[in-house]
């Protein structure tokens, strides 16, 4: 690890850092979604320089590309203004989410430190990204990554049964 | 490829960074003056198309034309919208170009070339990812064409710029699952194994014909060419997402819109034409020497040129698809076919595999049969022209019955598209 590693390091994490201080600062709310855009590249590089290349290459491909585009779509479609978004904030909502990601800090914090890190799972895979990944999901997590996908499948299933009723709904009155 | 004599140039640090930077400022070079010279490139298809003589006053043949064009860009006047906002006005056509330049990195485009530090292979990120970086990237680019819809402050802007996130989103999963049995050939996601998988198994335009077809269909939508070129369609939204732009902020989208096509057609010929693999001889694929190298970048060159000339004949050809026909089309043929399709070809490897039949003629030949089998089965069986050319073919009774009802009932449809009448020229 040269001084060209520790460079990069520092300026991903400051990026992923100012990043998201930008996004929960910001009022309009489409800066706010491009800010959040900047954390998922910056945290992508990061999983890159970790050796887990497909980690990066899925993060931006499904955080920055697919979700945030929805977010940015939604937030234009609902074209919030300014004025919108500043009556929703208030002290109390800053409160509690502050507490709240306090104690997600503090949880992680304490798991990283009571057990070191098994250093396996940080050696860089030699230029093959899928098939360790593969591997693990496709034998020993089977279970959960069926059971996820099976959620994800729930979610979809349940946002076309909405549509459905709306639009019945929408020709008994025509 | 054969064994290598000499080891990678990564081993050596220095000499690896050199390369890369080297490798990045003459691409850079090489693509800005290739994206000019296809926008010349295309006027004078659509020319030929149309039986004129296109551009032929700037320099020998117009070739300055695109050097013309671009200086008179930076001389207009430049316009920003009053009450838009100004920086993501000014980001959006940079992002725009630039994803769809970035995502170029791990096409390799020629046999790696010897050098006296060891060889040095021609993608300028032989990344480990591969192709879902190119996915990656490829997906960042809807934010551009949105970004300019949506800060322009514009109505048809920012109703080119929803059409365009709807239509690419969509899409783009269309594309993903689409390459999904090239990645089962190749057995990898790493372009370099997927061209060496087409080296000794035949192009997969034979191994998976079908799959190519789909990918065709996604990818013009993805660069929202005619006959996708929903989000600009001047006929409904002035210009769609760049209404507002003007100068070289507005040349910047089309030089965009050039890039895309560029680096999809790159990518077309990397995943189903074999990439740089000259067909009919096992030579290239030797031991690295200059002479390869410079040939093989000749064959890559040629097919991907294949490619973007396809994208102008078809632009000047078909005429523009209805929103509502794209959708249809994206989601509920594309989509679910292609699923059917990774099924159909995952399971015939399987089958293979037992039989024991290894990658070449046999194979390429078992699987080229079985394409041919499902495209005449979605052609004249289950299609027959209800869902694939409602533009061309006529419309049965009872759809007319169908649409004319949603009409009545106040859903936004567009009675009928007419071409296009040439933009910017």
């Amino acid at each position: 690890m040269g001084t060209f590693y520790t460079v990069h390091f520092w300026l991903f994490s400051a990026l992923a850092i100012v990043a998201a201080l930008a996004m929960v600062t910001r009022r309009n709310p489409v800066a706010a979604a491009l800010w959040l855009v900047n954390v998922m590249f910056a945290l992508a590089a990061l999983y890159v320089m970790l050796g887990a290349h497909f980690l990066g290459a899925a993060q931006v491909l499904v955080y920055a590309g697919a979700i945030m585009v929805v977010f940015v779509f939604v937030v234009m479609l609902l074209n919030l203004g300014e004025n919108d978004v500043q009556e929703r904030r208030s002290m109390g909502a800053a409160a509690a989410s502050s507490l709240l990601g306090g104690v997600l800090a503090a949880e992680l914090l304490y798991v990283i430190r009571s057990q070191p890190l098994n250093d396996s799972v940080l050696q860089p895979v030699d230029n093959d990204a899928m098939a360790p990944m593969a591997n693990s999901l496709f034998t020993e997590n089977l279970v959960a990554f069926e059971v996820t996908s099976v959620l994800l499948l729930v979610a979809v299933i349940g946002a076309v049964v909405l549509a459905k009723r709306g639009k019945v709904a929408g020709e008994a009155r025509t | 490829m054969g064994p290598l004599l000499m080891t990678p140039i990564s081993d050596n640090s220095t000499a690896f960074l050199i390369a890369s930077a080297i490798k990045v400022l003459v691409f850079f070079g090489v693509y800005l003056v290739t994206v000019a010279m296809l926008t010349l490139a295309e006027r004078k298809v659509s020319a030929w198309i149309q039986d004129r003589h296109g551009p032929n006053r700037t320099g020998p043949g117009g070739l300055l034309q695109p050097a013309a064009d671009g200086l008179k860009n930076f001389m207009k006047e430049e316009l920003s919208p009053g009450a838009g906002n100004t920086i993501l006005f000014s980001l959006a056509p940079a992002i725009a170009f630039s994803t769809a330049m970035i995502s170029w990195a791990v096409i390799p485009f020629a046999a790696p070339v010897p050098t006296p530090w060891g060889v040095m292979s021609l993608a300028i990120a032989d990344l480990p990812v591969g192709f879902i970086f190119t996915l990656a990237i490829a997906s960042l680019g809807v934010f551009g064409i949105t970004l300019a819809g949506w800060s322009s402050n514009n109505k048809y802007s920012l109703l080119g710029g929803l059409r365009s996130s709807a239509q690419m989103i969509s899409y783009e999963i269309a594309m993903g699952m689409s390459v999904i049995p090239v990645l089962l050939l190749a057995g990898n996601v790493t372009l370099g194994t997927i061209i060496n998988q087409q080296v000794t198994g035949g192009w997969n335009i034979l191994n998976l014909t079908f799959a190519f077809l789909t990918f065709l269909i996604s990818a013009f939508a993805e660069t929202n060419r005619l006959p996708f070129d929903l989000p600009e369609a001047e006929s409904e939204l002035v210009a769609g997402y760049h209404t507002e732009y003007s100068s070289m902020k507005f040349s910047m989208f089309f030089i965009a819109e050039y890039a895309n096509m560029l680096t999809a057609s790159g990518l077309m010929a990397t995943l189903f034409l074999g990439g740089w693999d000259i067909p009919f001889t096992a030579w290239d694929n030797g031991e690295p020497s200059v002479l390869k190298t410079v040939l093989t970048l000749v064959s890559f060159a040629l097919k991907t040129g294949f490619f973007l000339f396809l994208y102008m004949w078809i632009r000047w050809t078909l005429p523009r698809f209805r929103y509502d026909q794209l959708m249809s089309l994206g989601w509920r043929f594309l989509l679910p076919v292609s699923l059917g399709y990774i099924v159909l070809i995952a399971t015939t490897l399987l089958v293979l595999q037992l039989l024991g039949i290894q990658a070449g003629v046999l194979q390429t030949g078992i699987l080229f049969v079985l394409n041919v089998i499902v495209l005449v089965l979605m052609f004249v069986v289950f299609d027959r022209g209800r869902l694939l050319s409602p533009t061309t073919s006529k419309m049965s009774a009872a759809e007319m019955l169908r649409l004319r009802s949603l009409d009545r009932a106040g859903s936004a449809l567009v009675p009928s598209a007419r071409p296009e009448s040439g933009m910017g020229d």
